[in-house]
């Protein structure tokens, strides 16, 4: 037959709302994630990590378990296959967490020492729990603090500059009239996906296969492939459904622990991860210590912007949380300086976790500029409109899209920000302290090369194939919508397959970059086949493909600073008597470009603001320095917000056009939880003229700070 | 007096009978996902900690993770699985789809599971937390947003899909849900209708 | 978890004896503490004795006007129960504060006495903790303690009794009856509990192999203007920092009769009588309900990190005494 990709009455699929294509497999239980499919003669692979924080193993005792029932195979670094783990990969040299059991060195508590596999799962945990593991125990040291001897600032990398400095700092902050100097700190925080990392490896005449639960797959199998000295095309990862993933799921121990199972045993291995295990084996964001000075003329003007965070890493891999990339976009001011420095420590390697930089970033700025408007008597949207720069502030680039101040005009209007008191601690119902609070939200809007697929098939359908992932985006949904409208077709004619490495490579679901880069590739490719088709002639059996690679096009696009932008806006009730904090409301809207699907992008940007709120409110994971272990590694000791700490929150987007864009989509992953720990800080601030500057803002922390109704008062970091 | 560690027991799952040996330690969790292949229910923490696993026990919500298989022999158990009626989803399900009440869909069996038990511990007339007056006198509190997120607070949600899980199960119950900001707790309980 | 025997029963002697067989018996309630503590290695029973079956299922009026509640009641049932709320409405509140509906349909009221403390330590077998393995030490005092005891505790342990419903019951004079295999016995929940000292992993003064039956409330017509009020780290789902129960007979303006209770301060629920005595007879006023609660928190140690703790229980007790004053002249 001969097939048209137009039909008649086609309505754009972009810009409307769509249910997730997956949803009904997932409100019925179908859904299948990488740990529940099943496999003849599968084993269960239970992880064992260290019990000291710095030291040697002496040895792995693992005999005894050996004649437990059901136990098949006790790995450690005496026994088990040898990786490479020199390697540079997508994110440069891994994080050595990837190549467990290849020496007897054990960097940091919660360091996998040996893998026990067995028939059952519940006999793999019980031998795992029984091995006996010795170690030469040596001081360790994990308390950070950011005047710790050890501090560096890292060098500068493609990714990051570490440090960024131009004009006079301390002339600047000399001649201004109004000057903030404030440290800010925030906490160890987790990404806590619901669903624990899992994967099964098995090798399938020849070839490995990994079902998995990542962020890319591609990507898994590209390090895998290096990790293991194979060929990649030997090498399949699938991803199909990911519970959560928030920049925890790359290549971490799971998957490589269960290929070397498989390799030893020849069967299929299933690893999953225990919620305490993620604690120590997934990646974190570090906790952050930073000090803001901005010093500004009595109008407001910022005359000295500097912004030095400290963040820790590993003693075996650096990781930088950079914290100080936000004033590089926000503010400008003829001195300005911003650094990341680092301080490591006997603890795990922390990773990216939503909103890298940005989240505790913005905490501190948006915070001081919240000081620097009370400072000035200024309203705090109209001290940020003042100071909104015309170039970005240290590459001079010029902005591709920059509509934060609509945003806020927006924000404030529905907010009903005019009717606001400026005063702090005025405004009381009942035993309830009330204040509103506002901060500025941005994140990167990158692009990184892809390939897709698509393929015309001989029934009239169209099928999609690259290797994006769905980690609860709607990645998939909006893919389809993106490939419909370019195909001119109702989304019901295109078939979305993703999450294999055998698609070919792609962007991960990372940075805010994922749907803008997969739909760069999937528009291509849909471009490329509609030429192909308009020579006519019929569809074969097989279907017709096209194929594309954006790696050309994504590097020709020219320099620009590219971001979403957006106003966050926060009502909270302090009760001051029991340091309890609620928030009552919360608003937010954003400028970020085309939104493909608004049922999906409010549900992503709203759950970003949650975030947020959970940040300013609850996480805090705690190290002891005795054992240099965590305590309290669950979900009862690691406190993320419940269903009955979040008001009603709501997010919208200003138009945000870009018409020199190939894409005209930015990311909304991330943008979400940016500013809105400031928000709410900002409004505790109005509600009780107290500043917390240290997250979380605990109960005992607001009890202790108390109320101060002129204003004035700051709550002391504690432990 | 040496104990067997396993039994052969039979579990009422979704109406349907199923004999299995058991380890003792299995629960109900891991019987329903690695031995029944049941996987909609799912293992979030594995510790009572963030209601993944949420299921019906005799008609009540219950995590199966701290349930072991061998002590649910005899009770009724409904999954994530036993709720359709073939194609035609259950009201709390299609809530969920239409109003986009999750996004990863980990926790969403869970949230769907207890969703059920919350209308029905309310159409019970059971308090909660977030109830006014707990006396009997004082009657059936209204299925407010409030009352909603506190009866829902036992499944947690990473990816923060609270605001459209309110609004689903409320849609489901058949109820509105207030659009204004939540009333504040007054006196430590929830005085509906004074805030502002 | 260790592999271990399962059985069923189904009358109370039947299950005394059946623990007696075992050493390491255990009884098996609702489970969720215990098959929790099991996962974690922390609790390595031999054997489970069900009770869930046993005939102790309900609640019921006593001849003398008070409540009689059975321990396989699910704190579910207890808080939906009319006649708890309706004479003890700080119970169904405290029982309503904890854990989630999940949790309370499982958890019975007699493994709610016996839940273990969820200071992270315990529960952490890498750890030394001395409640666990007596002698290995006490990391919370020079580590995370935040929200450990500033009330009777040790220099062997800090930790809280985790229960919100203990509060309520211990504020009403709850006595705990018990079978064993010598026969029934009952305690006052004043008493249940023992000092930490220097054996804190000595938790009750139940009879070893003895089985929880049932709770007994006397009449308490204080208990009918009653408050439960529970101060969190989140809105819901969470352990308490600082709880209160609270009853209250005010007339004329003077307290004729009080019942204070405070929760995580202390390895039990904390009876505040003393504060209780002070009270008696005199004004109901914020300045009295402060003198107090300053009384009672006189006997406080505090850490660096849960000092924050005086501060807000005596605020807890102004506010929580203040409201049911008003509830009771309105």
């Amino acid at each position: 037959m001969t097939v048209t990709t137009v039909t008649t009455a086609v309505t754009g699929a972009v810009g409307t709302a769509h249910t997730r294509l997956e949803g009904r497999d997932k409100v019925t239980g179908a859904a299948r994630y990488a740990g529940e499919i099943p496999y003849a003669e599968l084993a269960h692979g239970w992880l064992v990590v260290s019990t000291i924080a710095r030291g040697r193993i002496r040895s792995v005792e693992s005999a005894p378990v050996l004649d437990m029932p059901g136990v098949l195979a006790v790995l450690h670094h005496g026994n088990a296959p040898r990786v490479n783990g020199d390697y540079a990969g997508m994110l440069g040299r891994p994080d050595p967490i990837v190549a467990p059991f290849q020496h007897d060195r054990v960097p940091y508590a919660g360091w996998p020492v040996a893998l026990v596999v067995a028939e059952t799962s519940e006999q793999a945990r019980e031998a795992a729990e029984a091995l006996v593991v010795r170690y030469d125990e040596e001081p360790h040291d994990v308390a950070f603090s950011a005047g710790h001897p050890g501090t560096y600032t890292p060098e500068n990398s493609p990714h990051m500059q570490a440090e960024t400095e131009k004009g006079d700092l301390e002339a600047e902050l000399a001649a201004s009239a109004a000057v903030v100097d404030a440290e800010y700190t925030t906490p160890e925080e987790h990404h806590s996906p619901l669903e624990p990392h899992a994967a099964m490896a098995r090798w399938d005449n020849g070839r490995l296969e990994v079902v998995d639960s990542n962020q890319g797959s591609m990507w898994v199998a590209d390090e895998l492939a290096k990790l293991f000295s194979l060929d990649p095309a030997s090498v399949r990862v699938r991803s199909e459904h990911v519970g959560g993933a928030f920049g925890s799921k790359g290549v971490r121990p799971h998957q490589v622990c269960a290929v070397m199972a498989t390799t030893v045993l020849h069967r299929p291995v299933r690893v999953v991860l225990t919620r305490r295990q993620m604690f120590s084996l997934v990646g974190y964001r570090s906790p952050t210590a930073q000090r803001v000075r901005l010093g500004a003329d009595a109008d407001g003007r910022l005359r000295a912007f500097d912004h030095q965070a400290h963040c820790l890493t590993s003693t075996v891999h650096e990781f930088v949380e950079p914290s100080a990339g936000v004033g590089r976009v926000m503010y400008d001011a003829a001195a300005h300086h911003t650094v990341n420095r680092v301080v490591p420590l006997d603890v795990p390697t922390p990773t990216f976790m939503r909103a890298p930089g940005e989240a505790p970033g913005s905490f501190a700025v948006e915070s001081a500029l919240d000081e620097l408007a009370e400072k000035c008597g200024m309203d705090p949207i109209a001290l940020r409109t003042l100071n909104e720069p015309d170039a970005g502030p240290v590459s001079g680039l010029p902005f591709s899209s920059r509509n934060l101040l609509a945003c806020f005009q927006e924000g404030a209007r529905r907010f009903g920000w005019a009717d606001r008191d400026p005063r702090p601690g005025l405004h009381r119902e009942g035993r309830w302290l009330l204040g509103t609070g506002t901060a500025a939200a941005s994140f990167p809007s990158g692009a990184a090369p892809s390939t897709a697929a698509v393929t015309a098939e001989a029934d009239g359908t169209f099928t999609v194939r690259i290797t994006a992932a769905d980690v609860g985006t709607g990645a998939r949904t909006a893919l389809t919508q993106i490939a419909a409208d370019a195909l001119e077709v109702a989304p019901e004619r295109v078939r979305m397959r993703i999450a294999d490495s055998d698609f070919g490579p792609a962007m991960v679901a990372g940075g805010s970059m994922g749907t803008r880069s997969w739909a760069w590739a999937v528009m291509a490719a849909v471009s490329e086949l509609r030429e192909r088709l308009s020579l006519g002639g019929g569809i074969p059996p097989e279907g017709i493909t096209a194929r594309s690679n954006t790696a050309e096009a994504v590097g020709a696009l020219p320099s620009r600073e590219r971001h979403a932008f957006g106003a966050q806006f926060a009502e909270v009730a302090v009760d001051v008597t029991t340091g309890e904090v609620r928030v009552r409301r919360m608003l937010g809207i954003f400028a970020a470009g085309r939104i493909v699907n608004p049922l999906t992008a409010r549900s992503q940007l709203v759950g970003g603001m949650i975030w947020g709120l959970s940040m300013a409110l609850h996480e805090e994971a705690f190290r002891d320095k005795a054992s240099g272990g965590h305590v309290g590694a669950d979900f009862a000791g690691y406190h993320f917000a419940a269903n009955a700490d979040v008001p009603l929150i709501e997010a919208d987007w200003v138009d945000d056009p870009d018409d020199d864009d190939p894409v005209g989509i930015k990311g909304i992953g991330e943008i979400g939880i940016v500013g809105v720990a400031a928000a709410i800080a900002n409004a505790v601030w109005h509600a009780t003229g107290v500043r917390h500057r240290h997250l979380p803002i605990r109960p005992d922390r607001v009890l202790l700070a108390g109320a101060e109704p002129g204003g004035g008062r700051d709550a002391r970091s504690r432990r | 007096m040496a104990q067997s560690t396993s039994s052969v027991i039979t579990l009422n799952v979704n109406g349907e009978k199923r004999t299995l040996p058991v380890d003792h330690r299995t629960t109900l969790l891991d019987a329903l996902r690695e031995r029944l292949d049941l996987t909609g229910t799912k293992k979030g923490c594995d510790q009572g900690q963030c209601g993944a696993c949420t299921v019906l026990i005799d008609g009540r919500r219950a995590v199966s993770c701290l349930q072991l298989a061998v002590a649910a022999e005899g009770r009724e158990i409904t999954t994530i699985e036993g709720l359709a009626d073939g194609d035609q989803l259950h009201p709390v399900q299609q809530a969920f789809l239409d109003l986009d009440g999750f996004q990863c869909g980990y926790c969403t069996p869970g949230q769907i599971c207890s969703a059920l038990a919350v209308i029905e511990e309310h159409a019970a007339g059971w308090p909660s937390a977030a109830t006014t007056d707990v006396r009997p006198e004082a009657g059936v509190p209204p299925l407010t947003a409030d009352e909603i997120r506190e009866r829902m607070s036992g499944n947690l949600c990473r990816c923060g899909a609270y605001v459209s899980i309110v609004q689903a199960v409320a849609r489901a119950a058949g109820v509105e849900t207030a659009q204004a900001a939540p009333a504040l707790p007054q006196q430590g309980r929830t005085e509906e209708g004074t805030a502002a | 978890m260790r592999e271990f025997g399962y059985q069923r029963v189904f009358d109370v002697p039947g299950a005394v004896a059946l623990l007696g067989t075992d050493p390491e018996a255990r009884f098996l309630g609702g489970g969720t503490n215990l098959v929790d503590l099991m996962k974690a290695g922390v609790e390595r029973p031999a054997l489970l004795v069900d009770v869930t079956e046993l005939p102790l299922g309900r609640i019921e009026a006593t001849a003398d006007g008070g409540l009689r509640i059975g321990a396989t009641v699910t704190n579910s049932d207890l808080a939906a129960d009319p006649q708890v709320r309706r004479h003890y409405p700080a119970l169904a509140q405290a029982v309503l504060a904890g854990a989630s509906g999940q949790l309370r349909n499982m958890a019975t009221i007699g493994g709610n006495l016996l839940q273990r403390t969820r200071c992270g330590y315990f529960a952490d077998l890498t750890k030394p903790c001395n409640k666990r393995v007596p002698g290995s030490g006490c990391p919370a005092i020079e580590g995370e303690h935040h929200n450990h005891a500033i009330l009777g505790a040790s220099e062997h342990c800090v930790a809280v009794h985790p229960s919100d419903m203990g509060v309520a019951l211990t504020a009403f004079d709850a006595v705990v009856s018990y079978e064993t295999a010598d026969g029934p016995g009952e305690l006052p929940l004043a008493e249940f509990y023992l000092p930490v000292g220097d054996t804190p992993h000595l938790e009750t003064a139940l009879p070893s192999g003895a089985l929880i039956t049932g709770i007994t409330l006397p009449p308490n017509p204080v208990a009918a203007v009653s408050r439960y009020r529970k101060v969190r780290e989140r809105a819901s789902y969470a352990f308490a920092i600082g709880s209160i129960a609270a009853a209250l007979d005010v007339r004329d303006g003077l307290v004729r009769e009080v019942r204070l209770a405070f929760g995580a301060v202390a390895s039990r629920p904390w009876r505040a009588r003393e504060a209780e005595r002070l009270l008696t007879g005199g004004p109901a006023s914020a300045e009295a309900f402060a003198a107090a609660a300053d009384a009672e928190l006189a006997a406080a140690e505090t850490l660096p990190h849960n000092a924050y703790k005086v501060t807000l229980m005596r605020n807890l007790v102004v506010a929580v005494l203040t409201e049911l004053t008003e509830e009771a002249t309105r």
